[in-house]
């Protein structure tokens, strides 16, 4: 079960790489933002966005759309390129990430930017506010369904633990988190500043569904999606194992990439790389 | 002395009358329901009561999460835990994005009075009235609390709601009316006005009849809503009387009293004297010994009023 065609996985895969280009456009003309994290986590946004998710870009404020939380919110650039092709608004807006008066503020702004459904930005919110949002849902007896990407590094939040324990006791198995688990964080590698040893385990012991996956791989992605939504009577985690930076080589696996911009001669590499991988 | 009600057992009441009028209020409380008796909600409407446990910013956030979808949701705990604990969820989860979430302040001020500091909150208002899109309400006493509620929850937008669990006089009877950004001019006066909010506009009363022996004649205006302030109200007030008097159970700084000032120094400068906390700490003992204690007593008030009498004086 859960199969899906090659020609869908072929599709994301090219769309994934051409939203990594943009970003790492948006970043350099911004001279501001995080790519390491925009990188890695772009695959997954890009399954549930062009896949997974039940919306209307043309109809944001739709009752029963799935949501999703970017609760690593500085993983913006990678939300904002994806908004932007599904049409939520203008293409032209992506150049103007982070200027005054712009739509696309540094972390997602719900009543900036048409189809971010919470504004988010400081870490350790996002999972708590999809537990209420999937709360709404029971009570109205609808069946749409909430994501939530957290960062590895947010999990250091203790916000994290209140909410899996809380999601847990309300049986929420329309809640879905994905933990983008590029074992970087802004200071450091994890195992450095914070060790997250045991992840599934941990998220076991609070009674989520746990399903690790290679976070870059379409297939893996979209099979796991599924598998959460089929989970009955508990929220699942998906744990991501992704690379940070993911796709420019002087960037991946770089603490250094967190929150910097490339300058002249870094984004003409990086460009020429995200394009060699065009089949 | 009026009767006293608890403005705890009154909003309590008062969210029970709301679950019934109004399908789409939640009510989250992190473990500390019977104390602040949102219970009340609970037992008559469990499907849309949650307790969240001790965890009061992941209770915060949950509430924005709902809000979203078009509940209304009052989240309930003690008023220090709500600005300090979820501080940064409010912020950023519920005033930023102007979700409409109720936040239900309990045990304001030095209402928990024998749990000590820990349970006090004496910086609330100052930290509620910082953050931007935030409506910041105080009451007076349970008839106050009871028709606040609904106002509230009629409001579109946030609002920080303090409440007590003091157990005070009632002052407004039955045609009292709550108007949210409106002052209530509870006594006429030419000589002096005092601005009061929450369980103080009582004891402002009380000092009345002794500021009418010595021949003072006292306005009184009471300010449930800090912020937006009745503008209108105070600055009329400071025009015809002259002097000023600000009246509550917080810090003296970032309050009510600083909330006037700001205004006043703007618009109609006059002498201003400020009752509240120094910026002190509290400690454990009886309510009315500790509000006493730590400069609110009806002594200080009429203290307060004689020395901005004597500055306005001067000013002649």
């Amino acid at each position: 079960m859960f199969s899906h065609s090659s020609e869908l996985v072929k599709e994301l895969e090219e769309k994934a790489r051409r939203f990594r280009v943009e970003i790492v456009k948006m970043i350099y003309n911004a001279q501001s933002g995080h790519p390491g994290g925009s990188l890695s986590a772009v695959d997954i946004l890009t399954c549930l966005y062009f896949h997974q998710m039940k919306i209307k870009p043309q109809n944001p404020s739709w009752e029963d759309r799935d949501r999703f939380i970017l609760s690593k919110g500085h993983a913006a650039p990678a939300l904002y390129v994806i908004l932007a092709e599904l049409g939520y608004f203008s293409k032209e807006n992506l150049s103007t990430l982070r200027e005054i008066g712009s739509i696309l503020q540094g972390h997602p702004d719900m009543r900036k930017t048409p189809g971010v459904d919470i504004s988010t930005g400081s870490l350790g919110n996002g999972l708590s506010i999809g537990i209420g949002m999937a709360l709404s849902a029971k009570l109205c007896k609808k069946d749409y369904h909430i994501h939530v990407l957290v960062g590895d590094g947010e999990c250091n939040e203790g916000e994290i633990w209140e909410a899996a324990m809380a999601a847990a006791k309300y049986k929420l198995d329309n809640l879905t988190a994905i933990c983008d688990f590029n074992r970087v964080q802004l200071d450091g590698p994890i195992d450095k500043i914070m060790p997250l040893d045991s992840l599934p385990e941990k998220w076991n012991a609070f009674n989520w569904s746990v399903v690790q996956i290679n976070g870059h791989k379409m297939d893996e992605i979209l099979k796991a999606l599924d598998e959460a939504n089929q989970i009955k009577d508990k929220p699942t985690i998906i744990i991501a194992h992704t690379i940070k930076g993911r796709g420019v080589s002087f960037m991946e696996n770089k603490f250094q990439w967190h929150g910097k911009a490339p300058n002249r001669e870094e984004y003409e590499i990086a460009l020429q790389e995200l394009e060699a991988t065009k089949e | 002395m009026n009767k006293k009600i608890a403005i705890r057992d009154a909003f309590g009441e008062a969210l029970v009358d709301l679950g019934y009028k109004n399908n789409k209020v939640v009510v989250l409380d992190a473990d500390v329901s019977h104390s602040t008796k949102t219970i009340k909600f609970g037992e008559k409407f469990p499907d849309r009561f949650f307790n969240i446990g001790v965890a009061e910013a992941n209770m915060m956030n949950i509430a924005a999460g709902f809000a979203t979808c078009g509940f209304i949701p009052f989240v309930s705990t003690f008023s220090f835990l709500a600005c300090l604990r979820a501080g940064e969820q409010i912020r950023t989860s519920v005033a930023y994005p102007k979700l409409n979430v109720k936040i239900a302040a309990g045990y304001g001020g030095l209402s928990d009075s024998y749990d000590g500091t820990t349970h006090q909150s004496v910086c609330d208002i100052a930290i509620a009235r910082s953050i931007p899109n935030m409506t910041v309400i105080v009451v007076a006493d349970a008839q106050e609390a009871k028709i606040a509620v609904p106002a509230i929850a009629k409001y579109e937008g946030p609002v920080f709601f303090r409440l007590s669990r003091a157990e005070v006089p009632i002052i407004f009877n039955e045609d009292h009316r709550f108007e949210i950004g409106k002052g209530n001019l509870l006594k006429e006066g030419s000589d002096v006005t005092l601005v009061a909010t929450g369980i103080m506009v009582a004891r402002s009363l009380e000092a009345l009849g002794r500021l009418e022996k010595e021949g003072i004649n006292a306005r009184v205006i009471e300010i449930h809503t800090i912020k937006p302030l009745d503008k209108k109200i105070l600055i009329k007030a400071a025009k015809e009387t002259g002097a000023i008097v600000t009246i509550e159970e917080h810090s003296i700084l970032g309050g009510l009293g600083s909330a006037v000032a700001e205004l006043l120094t703007k618009h109609q400068p006059v002498p201003m004297e400020m009752v509240g906390i120094l910026d002190t700490f509290a400690e454990s003992g009886s309510y009315e010994e500790l509000l006493d204690k730590y400069g609110m007593g009806v002594s200080d008030i009429i203290k307060a009023v004689k020395k901005v009498l004597k500055r306005k004086k001067s000013l002649i």
